[in-house]
């Protein structure tokens, strides 16, 4: 009798804790999509392996479709975790931002010429380049935040306005195509391999964080800046310079989805590119069930919280809602999803459970 | 209900994760009483006056209230308002940014129409009466944290209540401003109004209160009528042990003597900070225990918070070991050797939201750098060694710190420092909120390390804690240094007319 009720609380206790991890809930969302699609249409599932126009190899359905595009989402989320937790505010001009990253990776390609035979500097130079441009523009923002104190969404609203503009500039408004197709195996496939190359960008770029917050203080000393300033800086903590360092994260995060995506077209359009991009990484965060406000933050969840926003979009895309109406059906499907993840709602769903759990016992 | 009894709260149960924080606490507040709730930190009178205020919920229990049938259900700060329940907590919990009238009339109103020209002349009666040097129009965050308590205070009365509770209103008011709360609550008591008064002045008890209740460990050890329970009583029923340490740690300090030849530990000249001090010159030797003392808001925490680099440093000179260094910010002191304990524990020391563990480890990882963070295993080490170290009471810890209660958490703030292995510790008032079982914890290793060699500056705004451990106090009068005293001079009158200056 004893054992077998301690079995029963050792199971509950697992429950427990599966429960209340931050990952449980963008995991949940994840399962209940999978689930509604299966039921509505397994179809959804398919995958189906063909040639490109290339002629190599690809795999291609919705399944890859959001591994994809859900990737640049994912790369952009492990910034935006780490200037909310510093900052306790957001950056709203990632989507600018990879505007201005894509077109300087253009204009180092092309040279003085819009639509060069062959490519004027090697791929990785440009993106070298388009990195550091970045991650300036990125340190542009975190001082603005940092020593000037101006709320990040005000500070970041300025290059949210001009960056098209910037990024239009740098090209002298021109539209310069790459027709070199080594180009393309950033954003599409890498012939021979069916996966799309995004996604594995996004694995490397999280295993790069990972180990980064494996070997440095990245997350004690973000954590802490984020939660008490004042008393991060009487432990010998700089907290503007955290703070900059975020931004500037946040940048080479920036230029890798720039380098995706004109990777993908081989070209730009200033004025679409990555559009409205930077409310789904700020959605992504929130949906990982971290506090807008700053402080601690879990940066698998906000990585799984990337992906399935793509899969809520791919749902919704697959179900031929209008493209007009798509971001109606998001919003609603969404504030769901951040009132269930948000901390208070947390709180009062585990008080629940102990309280259930109390009864239980007695 | 009894005659007389206006408050009645049976058998409160309160849990927290891992803490059984009430267990069956019985509390009864007659009218026209001022009602002494004492205990150690974590006895759990701030979690009873919280469930009694709707901030937390109970498990279990009943609270009865004069003139209501049946037990009241508050379940909010708002109900318990709208019961007649007001409570001025220990940290004040007004909005800095907001007007003083603002602030007295914040949550109030119902209704979106807003006469503020009425607001500011209720405020401006309401202040003039209880002598409360501030204007309606003034921001709170431009008052002295004093004054700005007693606002507080005003708001609380100003609402008719019938109970109104005083979670620890004196830790920051002067002499003089006890003097004149003190007034405010006795004039409360003849209005039959039931005063709630929780605080770690025993001087303060047995100067204003009718009764005690008195706690431990989330349970209730008894109700008394100050006249028969007298101090020595008092103490150990909260400690819950016959203690006779405060007398054992007396004149265990040597007198301080200037030994020829020694380089000091730390030297300043001519120091001066933008926080407004005077340029002051200190120095403290190895294995000294020394202190700043003065009223509050004389400058004691400026000068510390000077050597530091908490402030900006705008003038003077700093030598460690007769090595001139600079310092222009904290972590140029830490690599100095430097440890220093803040004053406003919640705003300056912990950080809230993260585990005792990384709060413990936290300057030391600092001093480490980026690159070398301690791995889970050696953290997890570290932190329990500290908490066994300075029996610091946690669930875990994995526990945040700001689910602990003040006395720990200023345990693993000194953990911290600890931890770093300072060659010289400033401790601004350590003491400050916590229960004499941890006051006397901390006296007691300030003097172990000094006696390891650890030379300490110690300042509290309790002098005879002062007269404890120091053997040298630093006297400071309106930002100034106005006096250095040691050995026969190291006693209570002599530090008062300093303090006081002239002919006192």
């Amino acid at each position: 009798m004893q054992t077998n009720e301690a079995k029963k609380s050792n199971e509950s206790n697992f429950l427990m804790k599966i429960v209340k991890n931050q990952c449980f809930i963008p995991l949940a969302a994840l399962l209940l999509l999978a689930l509604f699609n299966l039921i509505a249409d397994p179809s959804f599932f398919k995958i189906t392996l063909g040639y490109n126009s290339a002629g190599n190899p690809v795999l291609s359905g919705f399944l890859v479709t959001i591994l994809d595009s859900g990737s640049e989402l994912a790369i952009l989320a492990i910034g935006m975790t780490l200037v909310t937790a510093a900052t306790g505010g957001q950056d709203i001009s990632v989507g600018a931002a990879i505007a201005i990253s894509g077109s300087v990776l253009l204009r180092v390609l092309c040279g003085s010429n819009s639509r060069p035979e062959t490519l004027q500097a090697p791929i990785i130079v440009a993106f070298l380049v388009s990195c550091v441009v970045a991650m300036l523009f990125g340190a542009f923002n975190g001082v603005l935040v940092a020593y000037f104190k101006i709320q990040p969404m005000i500070a970041t609203l300025i290059l949210y306005t001009a960056g098209r503009s910037i990024a239009a500039w740098i090209n002298n408004n021109e539209l310069p195509v790459i027709s070199d197709t080594t180009f393309t195996y950033f954003g599409e496939f890498i012939p021979g391999i069916p996966i799309p190359t995004p996604f594995f960008i996004a694995v490397a770029c999280m295993i790069l964080i990972g180990i980064v917050l494996k070997v440095t203080n990245l997350r004690l000393f973000t954590q802490a800046v984020g939660i008490n300033e004042s008393s991060s800086r009487l432990n010998g903590l700089n907290p503007a310079f955290i703070k900059v360092l975020s931004f500037v994260i946040l940048g080479l995060c920036v230029a890798v989805v720039g380098l995706i995506k004109v990777s993908r077209i081989s070209t730009i359009n200033y004025s679409v590119i990555a559009k409205d991009i930077e409310m789904d990484a700020i959605l992504a965060v929130a949906l990982g069930g971290n506090a807008l406000s700053g402080g601690k933050f879990n940066m698998a969840a906000s990585i799984i919280g990337a992906y399935v926003i793509q899969f809520l979009t791919t749902t919704l895309y697959k179900f031929q809602v209008q493209s007009d109406a798509l971001p109606a059906y998001k919003a609603m499907v969404v504030i769901m999803l951040v009132v269930v993840s948000a901390p208070v709602v947390r709180e009062k769903f585990s008080s629940l459970t102990k309280k259930l759990k109390v009864k239980e016992v007695a | 209900m009894e005659n007389n009894v206006v408050l009645k709260m049976r058998n409160i149960h309160k849990i927290f994760p891992g803490v059984r924080a009430l267990q069956g606490v019985d509390f009864t507040l007659r009218k026209g009483e001022i009602h002494a709730l004492m205990g150690e930190n974590g006895a759990g009178k701030s979690t009873l006056i919280k469930v009694l205020t709707g901030v937390y919920g109970k498990e279990e229990g009943e609270i009865f209230l004069d003139g209501v049938e049946g037990a009241v259900a508050i379940h909010s700060p708002q109900d318990a308002q709208k019961l007649g329940i007001s409570t001025v907590y220990q940290e004040i919990t007004l909005c800095p940014n907001l007007s003083v009238a603002e602030n007295m009339f914040i949550g109030r109103t119902d209704g979106v129409y807003q006469n503020w020209k009425k607001m500011n002349a209720d405020t401006d009666r309401i202040l003039k009466s209880l002598d409360i040097p501030a204007k309606p129009t003034q921001q709170l965050e431009s008052c002295s944290i004093a004054v700005q308590q007693m606002i507080a205070i005003a708001r609380a009365v100003d609402m008719d209540c019938k109970v109104l509770i005083l979670d620890e209103p004196t830790s920051s008011l002067d002499e003089q401003e006890v003097a004149k709360l003190f007034k405010l609550m006795r004039d409360l008591r003849e209005r039959g109004v039931g005063i709630i008064f929780v605080t770690h002045f025993l001087d303060q008890v047995y100067e204003v209160c009718d009764r005690i209740t008195v706690m431990r460990d989330g349970k209730l050890v008894g109700e008394y009528a100050i006249s028969d329970l007298p101090r020595v009583q008092l103490v150990s029923k909260m400690l819950g042990k016959e203690l006779d340490d405060l007398s054992d740690i007396k004149g265990e300090q040597k007198a301080y003597v200037k030994e020829d030849g020694a380089v000091p530990v730390l030297e300043v000249e001519g120091l001066v900070s933008d926080a407004g001090i005077k340029p002051f010159d200190f120095h403290i030797d190895k294995g000294e225990v020394n202190g700043f003392t003065g009223l509050l808001g004389s400058g004691r925490s400026e000068c510390v918070r000077a050597i530091f680099g908490a402030d900006r440093v705008t003038g003077g000179t700093v030598k460690i070991k007769g090595k001139n260094v600079k310092i222009s910010k904290p972590l140029d002191a830490m690599k100095n050797g430097i440890a220093y304990l803040p004053e406003d524990r919640k705003i300056d020391g912990i950080v809230g939201d993260l585990s005792v563990r990384d709060n413990i480890i936290l300057a030391k990882q600092v001093l480490r750098g980026f690159f070398k963070p301690f791995s889970k295993a050696e953290a997890n080490k570290i932190a329990d060694e500290y908490i066994k170290l300075l029996s610091i009471k946690t669930a875990s810890k994995d526990t945040p710190i700001k689910s602990l209660s003040g006395g720990n958490q200023q345990k693993v703030i000194l953990a911290r420092w600890l931890f770093t292995h300072p060659e010289y510790l400033i401790l601004d008032e350590p003491t400050r909120g916590i229960d004499v079982g941890t006051k006397i914890d901390i006296q007691k290793l300030v003097l172990k390390l000094a006696s390891e060699g650890m030379s300490v500056t110690f300042i509290s705004s309790e002098l005879d804690e002062m007269l404890r451990t120091c053997s040298r106090l630093v006297v400071m009068r309106d930002r100034k240094v106005v006096g250095e005293l040691t050995g026969d001079d190291l006693n209570q009158n002599k530090v008062m007319s300093t303090i006081a200056g002239g002919d006192k």
